[in-house]
């Protein structure tokens, strides 16, 4: 590997940190589309900020651009609280007029800014390590490097410093600003660093991949997590995965290396979507199948305990007596006798003990609501794990 | 003796896009009452708690918690809010959640470490939840996620608990066990606040009610002013409960 290429893949990691940390709390805060509204709409901070500093990579433009973002924020939360148009449309009005500003101002004076609106959207992480810091003639690696890198600093310290804050209000707004936290000053707090953290991130994969490193990472992690702090690490593990995937894989395609860390991120969440232990696809499927089964065997049980006549028990009759077809009697027949349920003699079924005791339970549930009698049964049964 | 007052609410409105849901309300609550506050959907019952709360700005009156502003009590007081108010889908576990009522006497930055994490621990025992104490929330039932809440507050160890409809779509045992800790609180001085529905159980569970809608109907002892007069008067229609002695 040369210099440039681990240059690049440290940007790429750096970046996909920065974004994972704040996505993961717009996830959670049902913001995910803010992220899109921010990324679009600095573009206009941008421009000017370039105008004003000549320099891409100068903190003024940084700033000058995040604070843009913010404004989008207001904006939005504006438009949509004199209640004439809802949340969605609100940021789908504000985003794409900034971003029409912004394409405007750089096509105005497309002669004087090396800037364009490719670069804009997709970002060229290839030609960061050519842009280099260097203090007194000393080359200290590529200018991205260090300020993705201040950023990622910047995000973590103020994560672990406010990890409570940004955790209680994030839950529930109404007691975080009874205990004397002011959730408008997290909420601000966080889309200031969203929106630092989207111009940062700007420059190596664009305004368009920028919103996948936020909401993608995070949403993965969702579906394999049930703990605020692990969801947070997955996330950030999710993006330098992808980081390093894409960038290898568009190093052998020879592609666009966003490009190619978006589509590691899509089909990293596409497997874990369907894969992911118990929120996943597959396994919802499988579980509301096991339930569904389970709910056929209870009913079965049940006629079972409420008819002492055989004439309601013989195994060729069950279809006309609960209306189910042959297979899935027969499905429902063997599942119990799997369990030991009932016992079949001279094609008459009967309980056993078991499936008495279990049915049993399983009435004192339903009737009481009250989840004692079936805890032991969480462990066999679908059913009873809510 | 002069009655030391828990809560004074003094000509209070409030509205929402111009439209007024709290009609200059007045209202002394005395330390010590385990209180419902009554009246049909869309009273104000729980825009009145979010006021005292100071999560809704009102557009007149004042509220005083001890004689001072909400902002300089916070730490006298917990809420409990409607458990529909969260998404409980959140990650986070329900010791976490309990952890959660001791992060105002923390103030910003400081984290929890030991002592309020055995605060929770007890908490949990109180509410009968100890054994849950690491499911995550969204596998609770809606009667144990009720008492999850309550044992938040409970380890805020305010001297006022301001309460959102507890009972909600609570199971019986519940409910039991949620008033049982109320009138335990009460005894040790607390002062309650309950939005309530059941009108039925106000007389066994309550010493103290509001009847509210819009504006204050009438405050005061269950055992003086709970009557069919009052009851009419707040729902609109006549209203009939037999209050057993």
């Amino acid at each position: 590997m040369s210099s440039a290429q681990i240059e690049i893949q440290l940007i790429a990691c750096l970046v996909a940190i920065a974004c994972a940390i704040p996505g993961t709390f717009l996830v959670l805060r049902k913001m995910a589309m803010i992220s899109d509204a921010i990324s679009h709409s600095i573009l206009p901070g941008l421009v000017i900020g370039f105008f004003i500093t000549e320099d891409l990579n100068s903190p003024w433009l940084i700033l000058l651009a995040a604070v843009t973002g913010v404004i989008t924020v207001i904006m939005v939360e504006f438009i949509q609280k004199t209640g004439l148009v809802k949340e969605d449309t609100a940021i789908g009005l504000v985003f794409p007029a900034l971003f029409s500003i912004g394409v405007i101002l750089i096509a105005k004076n497309a002669n004087d800014v090396h800037l364009d609106v490719d670069a804009v959207l997709l970002g060229e992480l290839a030609f960061a390590p050519f842009d280099r810091l260097s203090v007194n003639g000393v080359d200290l690696g590529a200018k991205s490097i260090w300020i993705i890198g201040t950023i990622v600093v910047i995000t973590l310290t103020l994560l672990i410093t406010f990890f409570k804050e940004l955790k209680v209000s994030t839950f529930d707004k109404q007691l975080a600003a009874t205990l004397g936290f002011s959730p408008l000053v997290i909420h601000y707090g966080l889309m200031s660093i969203a929106s630092v953290t989207t111009v940062g991130a700007f420059d190596a994969v664009g305004a368009i991949l920028v919103v996948a490193l936020m909401i993608a990472p995070a949403a993965m992690a969702y579906l394999l997590t049930n703990d605020l702090k692990k969801m947070l690490i997955i996330a950030i593990l999710a993006g330098i995965a992808s980081a390093l995937i894409g960038y290898w894989v568009a190093h052998y395609l020879d592609a666009s290396i966003a490009g190619s860390m978006t589509t590691v991120l899509g089909f990293l969440f596409l497997l874990v979507y369907l894969f992911a232990p118990s929120k996943g696809l597959i396994s919802v499927l499988y579980r509301q199948k096991r339930q569904q089964v389970e709910v056929y065997l209870l009913t079965f049980m049940l006629h079972l305990q409420n008819h002492s006549e055989e004439s309601e028990r013989h195994i060729n009759h069950l279809g006309e007596h609960i209306n189910w077809g042959k297979m899935q009697s027969k499905t429902v027949v063997d599942l119990a006798l799997k369990n030991n349920m009932i016992v079949i003699d001279n094609n008459i079924i009967s309980l056993t003990e078991k499936g008495q005791g279990f049915t049993q339970k399983a009435i004192d549930y339903i009737t009481t609501n009250s989840t004692v009698a079936i805890e032991e049964m969480k462990d066999d049964f679908f059913l009873f794990r809510g | 003796m002069e009655t030391k007052y828990a809560i004074t609410v003094d000509d209070l409105t409030v509205a929402y896009n111009y439209k007024p849901v709290l009609w200059d309300i007045d209202l002394a609550i005395p330390e010590g009452v385990l209180m419902a506050i009554v009246g049909p959907n869309g009273a104000g019952k729980s825009t009145l708690i979010k006021s005292i709360l100071g999560i809704i700005k009102p557009i007149a009156g004042s509220v005083k918690i001890f004689g001072k502003p909400y902002k300089k009590q916070f730490k006298e007081v917990a809420y409990v809010p409607q458990k529909g108010s969260v998404d409980w889908d959140f990650p986070t576990t329900a010791l976490d959640v309990v952890m959660m009522g001791t992060y105002g006497s923390l103030g910003w930055i400081k984290r929890p470490g030991q002592k309020e994490k055995k605060a929770a621990l007890e908490a949990l025992e109180k509410v009968g939840m100890l054994s849950f104490k690491s499911r995550q929330i969204s596998q609770l039932s809606g009667g144990q996620q009720q008492r999850i809440f309550l044992a938040r507050a409970l380890v805020q160890n305010a001297s006022i608990y301001l309460m959102d409809e507890p009972f909600q779509g609570v199971d019986a045992t519940t409910e039991k066990a949620i008033i049982n800790i109320l009138k335990e609180l009460r005894k040790a001085g607390k002062t309650l606040i309950v939005v309530h529905h059941d009108l039925q159980t106000v007389p066994e569970y309550f010493d103290w009610v509001t009847f509210l809608n819009v504006k204050k109907i009438a405050t005061g002892p269950v055992k003086d002013i709970f009557n069919d007069g009052n009851l009419t008067k707040t729902y609109g229609i006549n209203y009939k409960v037999s209050v057993q002695e």
